[in-house]
């Protein structure tokens, strides 16, 4: 299957750095697909590139097959930025008309998906009211209606969880996993780790403008993995170190042991079940992507970089 | 295009809505109209009355101080500056004997100072009366005096334009009115519209709604919207003043005692000219004002002079709201941010007023042709020359030259200012001066 988006080797500078250093990757159709990298890695950069705002300096970007011109694909794509905005004194009706009659479509269209997506996640009551008069939470709401609004084949998220409560939060991930099967392609950007292993298929890591990872959530699990076992006994005490594995650490009724070599997981079942020891449970520890981040970000001392623009 | 349209009408609905833009579009003229009328009528009525006590040694004095709707003159005996105000008198006007061969100071002593006015009608009276003597005492008659005051009544300078063949009546002191009012009509409306499209800019990219619109419109298209939606709603807002002026004028004039009314037409029929001094004694004193303040204003060009306003309001409008727009790209949160950026915009707007007001008394000086051809002046001090008649006081070819450079420069404006606002409006956090605009307007594209 065609990727839906293909960025090959962009580039964008500014005067002091390079904000996007040659990232190439691509978003295969009715995926969700997440881009993670720590404050100032380039993500707003890069996706400010995805939705026509920035030209890219190099390279190329290739949507459905074609590159990308920013007028007329301005329609394919929803965006939702990390800072949500909105007309603080307009009407909520009028405004998501007029933001969805910019996107192009027709008065009578937007009228009636407006009506469906008010319907569905029940802000019908909120036509008349006005945005100052809303919660952060129900903005949101109202911001994601408007970015979904025009069936867009691209729908970019930049952290659409953040000041939902779990209720609502849920109630927009139905409607995330319901758009992708759908056939629509999600870029997911965020920090929040455990939501993207939650919803995430394949993940990209930036940091410095560079592509530090890329990858499904269970290829880089694997990648990233230390060979550590969890076992979990009511003899941990005569578990000991052995050629197969060392201990690393003892937990309550759990020993976590760490490979020697390249033996594999089986090995230490057959070792322990030969000695006669009792085993409750028995799983593989792999590192948590919050880890892999962590880890990845942190030996480059460059986490906060500020967003600079000439 | 289509979204430009919308981006307009976006604009022009949500402010022409306002019950803001209701109450000043109805109140202004109302105000207006009310401190002219509410002025003539102090002007009036609103005056205080004065007694005035004369000691005058002379004697012939006493004839030329007639008593007047605001001052009564008495010449009562024994009275000095000591008790004048004891025996009623609000003043006291002591002349010395007269003599010829010096300058004579006469005094006056009052409780209240006495207005300007009042004291030069005093001193003119006391001066003809002087002069009056003067010359019969070098032999005229008082009945030749007296005639040769009634026929000087009759003269008015009445000056004309020449245009080839015909001469039309021209008429400085209209000009000069004309000239004042749409120089500051614009002067204000730019202030006004100006910072509404800053401020307008700076809504948006506080709120952070710019990034969302940006993703489906071009930045220019955003900017060029507001501009054009907000110049739009002052249109409008010029077209019901004008409208409304003229209906709350008419109606006035439907208020006017009925046998005025009818002078004023009759006036009108036969072009001022009622059969010499009889006719002017049929019409009374406020009919014949109110036909010369009609006859007066009909002497202007107006098609050209509304014409030109609506050209000069929209060029000087898109000229300075797009540099309004890219200050208002560049401000972060901080207003006050946004008073210093604007200062090297409003100031060639001071300057400009400074320069019309000075235009309107002389409007062919060097000075007067090339602020009126400079974009940054033009729509102030143009209107300002262009009220003494087109193409008399300003020649066609200046006025070409004038509008052609004011369309170059708003394109200008337009393109810089778009340039510095894409960059701008996605900036936060980062103060931002002068110098750093005119670089992202010279960047590549972002």
């Amino acid at each position: 299957m065609d990727p839906l988006l293909s960025l090959k080797h962009l580039q964008k500078f500014y005067a002091s750095q390079k904000a996007v250093d040659d990232i190439s990757f691509d978003i295969q159709a009715g995926s969700i697909f997440g881009l993670l990298g720590p404050n100032g890695a380039g993500k707003t950069t890069l996706l400010r590139m995805i939705t026509g705002i920035f030209y890219p300096d190099e390279g190329q970007i290739i949507l459905d097959g074609q590159p990308f011109n920013p007028i007329n694909d301005i329609s394919k794509i929803g965006y939702m930025p990390e800072e949500r905005g909105m007309y603080k004194k307009m009407k909520i009706g009028e405004q998501a008309l007029y933001l969805a009659q910019l996107k192009g479509l027709s008065k009578a269209d937007a009228m009636e998906k407006i009506t469906y997506w008010f319907k569905k996640l029940e802000m019908e009551s909120w036509w008349n009211k006005k945005v100052e008069d809303l919660s952060k939470g129900m903005s949101q709401k109202l911001q994601f209606v408007i970015t979904v609004l025009h069936e867009p084949k691209l729908i970019i998220l930049d952290e659409p969880f953040s000041g939902l409560d779990p209720l609502n939060a849920n109630l927009i991930k139905d409607e995330i996993y319901a758009l992708a099967k759908k056939g629509s392609t999600i870029i997911f950007s965020t920090h929040r780790m455990e939501q993207v292993e939650e919803i995430c298929d394949h993940i990209v890591l930036v940091n410095l403008g560079k592509k530090i990872l890329d990858g499904t959530v269970a290829d880089i699990k694997q990648q990233y993995k230390e060979n550590i076992f969890s076992i979990e006994t009511n003899q941990i005490d005569t578990i000991a170190d052995n050629t197969i594995f060392s201990i690393v650490r003892r937990e309550g009724n759990k020993v976590f042991v760490k490979m020697n070599g390249d033996h594999d997981g089986n090995q230490v079942l057959t070792h322990l079940i030969n000695n006669h020891h009792h085993i409750i449970a028995y799983n593989e520890l792999l590192p948590s992507l919050n880890e892999i981040f962590i880890k990845l970000v942190e030996s480059t001392h460059a986490s906060t970089r500020a967003f600079q623009n000439s | 295009m289509h979204k430009i349209w919308l981006i307009i009408q976006r604009e022009y609905t949500t402010r022409v809505k306002n019950k803001r833009f209701l109450l000043v579009t109805f109140l202004m003229p109302l105000l207006i109209i009310g401190l002219i009328f509410g002025s003539a009528y102090l002007s009036t009525t609103g005056t205080e009355h004065r007694k005035i006590a004369v000691v005058d040694p002379n004697g012939f004095i006493k004839n030329a101080l007639k008593n007047t709707s605001q001052i009564d003159f008495e010449f009562p005996e024994n009275i000095d500056t000591s008790n004048y105000s004891s025996k009623g008198y609000s003043d006291i006007l002591i002349i010395p004997k007269f003599d010829t061969t010096q300058k004579t100071n006469y005094i006056l002593r009052s409780k209240k100072s006495m207005g300007l006015m009042l004291q030069n009608s005093i001193s003119d009276k006391i001066n003809s009366a002087i002069e009056d003597k003067m010359l019969q005492a070098a032999g005229i008659q008082q009945n030749t005096l007296d005639s040769i005051h009634k026929a000087s009544q009759y003269a008015e300078l009445k000056a004309y334009e020449d245009k080839g063949k015909t001469s039309k009546e021209s008429n400085a002191g209209l000009a000069m009115g004309i000239g004042y009012a749409s120089g500051f009509l614009i002067y204000i409306t730019l202030f006004i519209y100006g910072t509404m499209v800053m401020r307008g800019v700076m809504e948006e990219k506080t709120n952070r709604i710019a990034e969302v619109i940006i993703s489906s419109v071009k930045p220019f298209e955003l900017m060029l919207g507001k501009i054009i939606g907000i110049g739009a709603v002052g249109l409008t807002q010029f077209a019901l003043w004008i409208i409304l002026i003229t209906t709350l004028t008419s109606v006035g004039m439907g208020f006017l005692p009925a046998d005025i009314q009818h002078q004023v037409t009759t006036l009108q029929q036969t072009n001022g000219q009622m059969g010499g001094a009889a006719g002017m004694a049929q019409a009374s004193e406020s009919a014949m004002r109110i036909y010369n303040m009609q006859h007066t204003i009909s002497t202007a060009n107006w098609p050209l002079i509304i014409g030109c306003f609506i050209f000069y309001f929209l060029g000087g409008y898109l000229f300075y709201s797009a540099l309004f727009a890219a200050v208002g790209s560049v401000v972060n949160e901080d207003p006050q941010d946004a008073q210093s950026l604007m200062f090297p915009i409003t100031m060639p707007i001071i300057f400009s007023y400074l320069i019309t007001n000075m235009v309107t008394q002389n409007p062919n000086t060097p000075l007067a042709f090339w602020s009126s051809i400079i974009p940054f002046s033009s729509p102030m001090v143009m209107m300002a020359r262009i009220a003494y008649g087109v193409p008399s006081a300003v020649t066609y070819w200046e006025l070409a030259l004038s509008m052609i450079i004011l369309v170059a420069g708003f394109l200008f404006t337009t393109w810089l200012s778009g340039k510095i606002y894409r960059t701008g409006i996605l900036m936060y956090g980062k103060k931002v001066n002068w110098k750093t605009m005119m670089k992202w307007a010279f960047m590549k594209q972002p």
